[in-house]
């Protein structure tokens, strides 16, 4: 399918609360919001929090959460500044624990494995669920080549391999055009957006199940944000998606549920995305969607 | 301090300033800029005084002829300096093959893989082989080390004997004693910088490697040695400055022998080392005192280039990595040995 | 779900390169510490014997046979020299630092300052020696070829650039805010810059001149040239003196074991010297953290 192909609004004549996202403008097909069957071209695994708790120290960040995201679609998670988004997402991939002091409590599922149990290879979970940063990090010393093989490298790829594997990754993050012809310039050489797909075609690059978001698209401009919001589209059909982001509008445009956090880390409510947006349960969920507070 | 405070401290009363009062400023700034000439004409002036004392062993050899003759002969009035040349170099480069990956090593332990608690007295601990003087790892060398490791020398020049430069018998001060006594005296500086180079690696791309499944070395290797590969370049080169211009360590441990050894337990001699110890029969021979001061010349520029070098190298990777790391703040931690670091 | 496993198993070889790296790295920092050990282990076991209320307190005797004597005159003529060297370098050192900072970021003068500055960090101490040497003693200025002060001048430039170097670094400190509120009040630029400026930049221009004085009290070389070797003690800054690094580089040479005692005994001094001013030097520094 087509990242720029263009899709039927979806047609509903319920009012919409006023100040929430409209999320009747066109999107991109997906599972939840149309008819249509999803496209799924490699069955990927759900997670599940089980009573998840992040500690940093002493302090509480997040607070007992119990949350699933389903294999092959795109989770949202929203919330004001602070509220713990990023640091429940990095518990999943067991990025949490590298800062000194803080620990992860609960379970965390990888379809029925505890990724968060005693005697789990942190290695092999990182592997397989996998993560896209803030701010766009290719390796400084790297070409585009290198910085895609990175990954593969540690688990050594056969140089027949790595070209095909390259323009592979590329592809798929749609920088290949934009690449081919500069393979072996230094990865920092590229625009922003063009780093942060670099970035993402790394992570591909090594076929994880998961892949975590955190913010991708903040330390971007708008056209570069769309280019990314297209490709997430088109990676759900591979990988499971968990994307932080606090544009509420990014969420409602690419995410198949949502699911909102409030400070203290707690979890209010989850959904699809069009009932969070349109017709919450709880009411500080529909508070902050219409912007009323946060 | 407040904004009141200040004022009420430092206002002249309102109204017209006089003119001497008014002529403070200027003069202040005059007297500060004559002290910082002051530096650059006193380097000047004593480095051309050096060369005109030194002039009489150039003319009578040549500057060529000088640097490289291997003949350093007191009793024969010949001053050819190569032996002395090499065993400044041979104990130098030995100094840095056995310094340098121990001081990268302790680096990336306290930087990469230590718990925090352990993080500073770590560090001070090897801060603290920077406060022992010269002297006194003179000292502790010639009656510690040399008898302690003649025997495995011995033992390591007979069985490693096929490798180039092994073998022979082991004198008891030599080369590789001076190699290993400077390994241990440029052990800290090289440490530190190394340190804050890697202090320096932006967490990102820590993360950016471990998240793609790395082991803690792996991330290392990825992540933090090619960021850090030019700071600790500069640092070994500033270490290698130092080890050139050591003298009173060198000179207790190295056998004093003004040929050019084949094996590296031979005894040798350094450039530093001969003008220590051959100083006070040279005084009443103006050959001899010229060719000693010829010779400090030798270790003086030799020392400019090394230490610019290293100087260059670490401006560019700061500036590649746009960030300063060396000369940081001057705090209860700042490594004793940026700071005191003793020739 | 499938039955294969859920996560990938990583490769032994990777596991094994890992631990092998890991454990190397903490060997040779192991390793680092040895000599520290041993250097401590030794100084205190042979220097303490030494140790005694007639060693700091008689002069070193210079006799081949009978007793030696202590180390007093080394004593006092490395303090002597030391605190004439310190009066000399630590003015200039921050006069020059203050020039740096205030008055020369931009201009070309102050960059080739700077540049020359850096470049005495690197010069062998033995370099400096031999440049008073050739300049004063040589020519027997005031009226004797070594003597201490001579020594103090060839110290006094060892430890310039050294307080220089961290002058600069603490007084750039100083937020340039403070600077200006001050001006902005119609104050002077000198007073700005003595009484606001170097005040709040005092512990650490103080932590630097300690590090360096602690530099300059284990320093042999220069003194080598400068100041020579004599038994006795003397307060006259114009005659030759003696000084604990030295006293301790001659003792080495001798074929006497109690001269080697006496080494030690003087090794043991010196080091706990420094170390005095280091740790007084690292205390100022953490309390005007926290003031």
């Amino acid at each position: 399918m087509n990242p720029e192909g263009t899709v039927p609004m979806t047609d509903t004549s319920e009012p919409i609360p006023s100040g929430a996202p409209d999320v009747r403008r066109p999107v991109a097909a997906s599972g939840s919001k149309t008819a249509a069957t999803p496209v799924i071209e490699r069955q990927a695994r759900s997670v599940t929090l089980e009573n998840l708790n992040a500690y940093y120290g002493g302090n509480l960040a997040v607070h007992d959460i119990d949350l699933e995201f389903p294999a092959n679609q795109v989770t949202a998670i929203i919330g004001p500044s602070g509220c713990g988004k990023s640091t429940m997402v990095r518990c999943i991939n067991r990025m949490h624990e590298e800062i000194p002091g803080a620990r992860a409590e609960g379970r965390i599922m990888l379809d029925d494995l505890d990724v968060n149990g005693p005697g789990v290879d942190v290695v092999a979970v990182r592997r397989t669920i996998g993560m896209v940063f803030q701010k766009p990090n290719p390796f400084p010393t790297m070409s585009i080549r290198d910085n895609v093989l990175a990954g593969l490298r540690l688990t050594g790829v056969k140089a027949k391999d790595a070209d095909e594997r390259v323009e592979k990754a590329l592809r798929g993050a749609g920088l290949w055009e934009e690449a081919k012809d500069r393979l072996d310039s230094p990865g920092i050489g590229l625009s922003g957006g063009q780093q942060q797909r670099l970035c993402i075609a790394r992570t591909m690059a090594v076929e994880p199940q998961v892949v975590l978001m955190d913010e991708p698209c903040s330390a971007l401009d708008p056209i570069a944000t769309l280019k990314i919001e297209e490709l997430i589209e088109e990676l759900k059909k591979t990988v499971t998606i968990v994307i932080v982001t606090h544009n509420m509008q990014q969420a409602a445009r690419v995410a198949d549920r949502t699911a909102f956090m409030l400070t203290g880390g707690e979890l209010v409510e989850v959904g699809p995305t069009e009932k969070i947006f349109t017709n919450p349960d709880d009411e500080r969920t529909e508070q902050y969607v219409t912007g009323k507070f946060g | 301090m407040e904004a009141s405070a200040i004022k009420a401290r430092l206002t002249a009363p309102l109204g017209e300033r006089s003119g001497r009062a008014r002529a403070a400023d200027p003069a202040f700034k005059w007297l500060l800029t004559g002290l910082a000439a002051l530096i650059l004409v006193l380097i000047a002036f004593f480095f051309f005084f050096l060369a005109g004392k030194a002039e009489p062993a150039f003319s009578k050899f040549g500057v060529l002829g000088f640097i490289f003759d291997n003949d350093w002969n007191v009793s024969k009035s010949i001053y050819g300096a190569l032996p002395l040349l090499v065993g400044t170099l041979i104990t130098s480069v030995l100094a840095l093959v056995i310094g340098v990956p121990v001081a990268v090593a302790t680096a990336l332990f306290v930087t990469e893989m230590c718990p925090a608690r352990f993080k500073s007295p770590l560090t001070v601990l090897i801060e603290l082989l920077a406060a022992v003087p010269s002297v006194v790892y003179g000292l502790w060398g010639i009656f510690v080390l040399v008898p302690f490791l003649k025997e495995p020398s011995q033992w390591f020049a007979d069985t490693f004997d096929f490798l180039p430069f092994v073998g022979g018998t082991v004198a008891g001060p030599n080369y590789f004693i001076a190699g290993l006594i400077l390994a241990i005296m440029i052990l800290p500086i090289v440490s530190a910088i190394s340190r804050e180079v890697m202090a320096t690696v932006p967490t990102d791309h820590k993360e950016a490697a471990l998240a793609l499944g790395a082991t803690r070395w792996e991330m290392i290797k990825t992540a933090v040695l090619p960021y850090s590969r030019r700071g600790i370049t500069g640092a070994a080169m500033l270490g290698l400055g130092r080890a050139i211009g050591e003298t009173i360590a060198v000179v207790l441990v190295i056998g004093n022998s003004p040929t050019i050894g084949k094996q590296i337990f031979d005894q040798g001699y350094s450039l530093a080392a001969v003008i220590a110890n051959e100083f006070g029969e040279a005084a009443n021979d103006p050959l001899h005192s010229s060719a000693l001061i010829a010779a400090g010349l030798v270790l003086f520029v030799l020392t400019l280039v090394v230490n610019a070098l290293a100087r260059w190298v670490v401006t560019r990777a700061e500036k590649k990595n746009g960030k300063a790391f060396t000369g940081s703040t001057i705090t209860a931690q700042t490594p004793i040995a940026t700071v005191v670091s003793e020739s | 779900m499938s039955t294969t496993a859920i996560l990938p198993t990583i490769s032994k070889r990777r596991r094994r390169a890992d631990m092998l790296a890991r454990g190397t790295l903490g060997f040779f920092t192991a390793i680092a510490l040895v000599p520290l050990g041993l250097i401590i282990y030794y100084l205190l076991s042979k220097g303490l014997g030494a140790w005694s209320w007639d060693f700091f307190t008689t002069d070193p005797t210079g006799s081949f046979l009978g007793t030696q004597g202590g180390i007093k005159s080394a004593i006092l003529g490395t303090l002597e020299m030391v605190a004439l060297a310190t009066i000399i370098a630590v003015p200039i050192g921050i006069g020059v630092a203050i020039y740096l900072v205030e008055f020369g970021q931009t201009s070309r003068f102050a960059a080739i300052v700077r540049y020359f500055v850096d470049v005495m960090t690197g010069v062998p101490s033995i370099v400096f020696g031999l440049f008073i040497y050739t300049t004063l003693v040589v020519a027997g200025t005031g009226g004797s070829s070594f003597a201490g002060w001579k020594g103090s001048l060839a110290l006094a430039l060892l430890m310039l650039p050294v307080i220089t170097r961290s002058g600069e670094v603490v007084l750039q400190l100083v937020p340039q805010s403070l600077r200006e509120a001050a001006l902005a009040l119609g104050t002077p630029r000198w007073v700005v810059t003595m009484k606001v400026v170097v005040r709040t930049a005092i512990p650490g221009l103080v932590t630097g001149s300690l590090l360096a004085v602690a530099r300059a009290m284990g320093e042999t070389a220069p003194l080598l040239f400068t100041v020579a070797v004599v038994n006795g003690t003397t307060f006259n800054l114009n005659e030759r003196m003696n000084s604990l690094p030295i006293q301790i580089f001659q003792d080495v040479g001798q074929a006497n074991d109690q001269l080697v005692e006496r080494a030690w005994g003087a090794a043991l001094t010196l080091v706990v010297l420094i170390l005095i001013l280091t740790l007084v030097a690292r205390l100022i520094s953490r309390r005007s953290q926290f003031s």
